[in-house]
């Protein structure tokens, strides 16, 4: 059970990241998240399946796609609209229906869409049989963690992003180009949303409404956690992962999206910038 | 047009303010009058010449016209809904549940769903009231999709099944007027409500909270009357569709009637309650003769939502009525 909570923990906190990556530098709020995860599940198996590529060689360039692809769906669509809310949700939303729909509409439904595990096998600790593939969630939750770090600390873009996100205008005069970093951010966040999807969808299989859970589950990590805030994505994921898999084994399955709602539920109403959500001002969620 | 501007004039009858007239002459009259009753008796006729099938079809839009003024109305008020479901499902649900275990009849069972319906919504959202923006657009998406769950997970009411045998309307003409009359009261009335001293309170939510928070005006107060105002509108849509189809289930907290009247409303023209009600009378014919492209056709709303948002963000009322008020001519640049 711990180390199923450890897992859908990650699970989470890997689906949440790229959101929480958009949103807190550009002030984007991405709800095209999801339907990028399931496209990006997608690509990698029709490039192993349909072009024959060698594992690595798809994952790594299936990750690049997509953000590049993110990255110019920045550029030449939301940029237009930067700054206007209600537009930007919509355009966004409306780019995802598009995707996953005519996902659905082509047809990309059914049991056999998964992607092979990294390595095949199970070990056992404390007494319960676990994949592999679980145990790389883990591990590579807290790499991707820690390189965003390292990266947003002590690269000159990765420094830029804090600035943008931290105030716009003075990063402006400072010669930080405020489109190109957004475009980026949205860049990565795509990128890190295909990772999370490389990574996670070997667990079960590719589903076209996977795209609307991995988008609900990944917003309601960021509300707790508060949005634009690393560390605060990484506690909610563990509150809400352990929430839910201990919903999962004591109540019922059905129960599990419930709980995520809960938890968004209580946390706007006793401290509405989520758990850490120092960054962003109250003033303007509320 | 080398050496041309376009100028602009506010024909002499708009001119004093947005909304004072200075009525001269029949034509004056005839010139506010044409399009306000045009549009009504137009509609309201052609709805009864129509062959049965599309009677069906004009039904169903104006229940979206109905979904997405009351869209319109909660985003003037402040409030970005992406989910217009959660209170048509919820109308639904308590319209379903009247008739079948309390075996209310019909002409009880919409009016009490109206406002049953209207207040649950606002009692769900009031503990997110004081979002705004995104934050409350999230919730609103992620609410109709747990409730849809809750009732899978719970089984409660038919569970997936859903409820079905419900009491039907007398005939199609009965439905018919009542529904267009809803509608045009639903317009008309959040119209004049928009345009009073009390719903100016409304608009200024929207244009700046801190401002109308700083005038003393408690703004969580007024943003619930207004969810429960928009709530009432979609659950009547609800309750009125349970009665129409005789069945209520999980499809009505389905994503089509959270973007429908999205889709609508950006294709007409935010912020005028006239503009969704032309956009869903062009969406959802249009839609019938897309319907043997399946689910093809959540993929050309979404077409149409990104379009009209990056391309035309001002849809077509807003020019519509420029052209209607405004004259215009080239004058040589000096």
């Amino acid at each position: 059970m711990l180390i199923y909570g450890l897992v859908n923990s990650a699970v989470l906190a890997l689906m949440a990241l790229g959101f929480n990556l958009t949103f807190g530098i550009s002030g984007v709020a991405n709800f095209t998240y999801g339907a990028i995860y399931v496209v990006a599940g997608f690509l990698a198996w029709s490039l192993i399946n349909k072009f024959h590529l060698p594992y690595v060689v798809s994952a790594a360039l299936t990750i690049v796609i997509i953000g590049v692809a993110g990255a110019y769906l920045y550029r030449f669509i939301l940029k237009r609209i930067r700054g206007l809310v209600i537009s930007e949700v919509i355009a966004t939303f409306g780019i995802a229906l598009i995707l996953l729909e005519l996902l659905r509409w082509a047809g990309f439904i059914g049991f056999n869409y998964s992607l092979p595990v990294f390595i095949d096998g199970s070990v056992e600790i404390l007494g319960t049989y676990v994949d592999i593939q679980r145990l790389l969630v883990i591990l590579l939750g807290i790499a991707c963690i820690s390189v965003l770090y390292l990266f947003t600390h002590h690269t000159k873009i990765g420094l830029a992003f804090r600035g943008i996100a931290q105030e716009e205008h003075t990063s402006l005069s400072l010669g930080i180009n405020p489109d190109r970093i957004a475009a980026l951010s949205m860049g990565f966040g795509s990128a890190l949303g295909a990772f999370a999807a490389i990574v996670i969808l070997p667990l079960g299989t590719i589903t076209v409404d996977g795209g609307y859970d991995v988008l609900i589950n990944a917003l309601s990590v960021c509300i707790v956690g508060g949005l634009g805030s690393t560390f605060g994505v990484i506690i909610a994921a563990f509150i809400i992962g352990y929430a839910q898999t201990l919903t999962s084994m004591y109540i019922s399955e059905h129960w599990v999206m419930i709980v995520s709602l809960l938890a968004i539920l209580v946390i706007l109403a006793v401290r509405p910038s989520g758990l850490l959500g120092h960054q962003k001002e109250l003033e303007e969620r509320v | 047009m080398e050496g041309y501007r376009k100028e602009r004039i506010a024909r002499g009858v708009k001119a004093r303010s947005d909304d004072i007239y200075a009525v001269m002459s029949y034509r004056e009259m005839w010139y506010l009058l044409f399009p306000r009753l045009v549009p009504v008796v137009g509609f309201t006729v052609v709805a009864f010449l129509l062959p049965e099938y599309w009677q069906k079809v004009v039904v169903t839009t104006c229940i979206f016209a109905m979904l997405a003024v009351s869209w319109d109305f909660l985003s003037s008020c402040g409030l970005l809904s992406l989910g217009q479901a959660l209170f048509f499902g919820l109308g639904s649900y308590t319209a379903g549940i009247l008739n079948h275990y309390f075996h209310l009849p019909i002409y009880v069972t919409i009016p009490a769903a109206t406002l049953i319906g209207g207040f649950f919504s606002t009692l769900i959202l009031l503990p997110v009231i004081r979002l705004r923006g995104i934050y409350f657009a999230m919730v609103t998406l992620i609410l109709p999709v747990m409730l849809g769950r809750v009732i899978e997970a719970t089984r409660v009411f038919g569970g997936t099944e859903g409820i079905t045998g419900l009491s039907p309307f007398p005939n199609i003409w009965v439905q018919l007027a009542f529904v267009i009359a809803g509608m045009w009261v639903a317009l008309f009335g959040l119209r004049r409500f928009i345009g009073s001293d009390y719903g100016l309170i409304f608009v200024s939510i929207r244009d700046n909270d801190r401002a109308t928070m700083a005038s003393g005006i408690n703004i969580y107060a007024f943003k619930a009357q207004a969810l429960f105002i928009g709530g009432c509108i979609g659950a009547f849509c609800g309750a009125f569709m349970t009665h129409s189809y005789m069945f209520t289930g999980m499809p009505v907290f389905a994503m089509e009637y959270s973007i429908l009247p999205i889709a609508a409303a950006a294709m007409g023209g935010i912020g005028t309650l006239a503009g969704p009600l032309l956009g869903a009378c062009i969406l959802v014919p249009l839609s019938e003769f897309l319907r043997e492209f399946g689910s093809l056709r959540i993929v050309f709303y979404g077409l149409i939502l990104v379009v009209c948002v990056v391309a035309l963000p001002e849809g077509i009322f807003h020019y519509l009525s420029r052209k209607y008020n405004e004259m215009e001519r080239w004058v040589r640049l000096e």
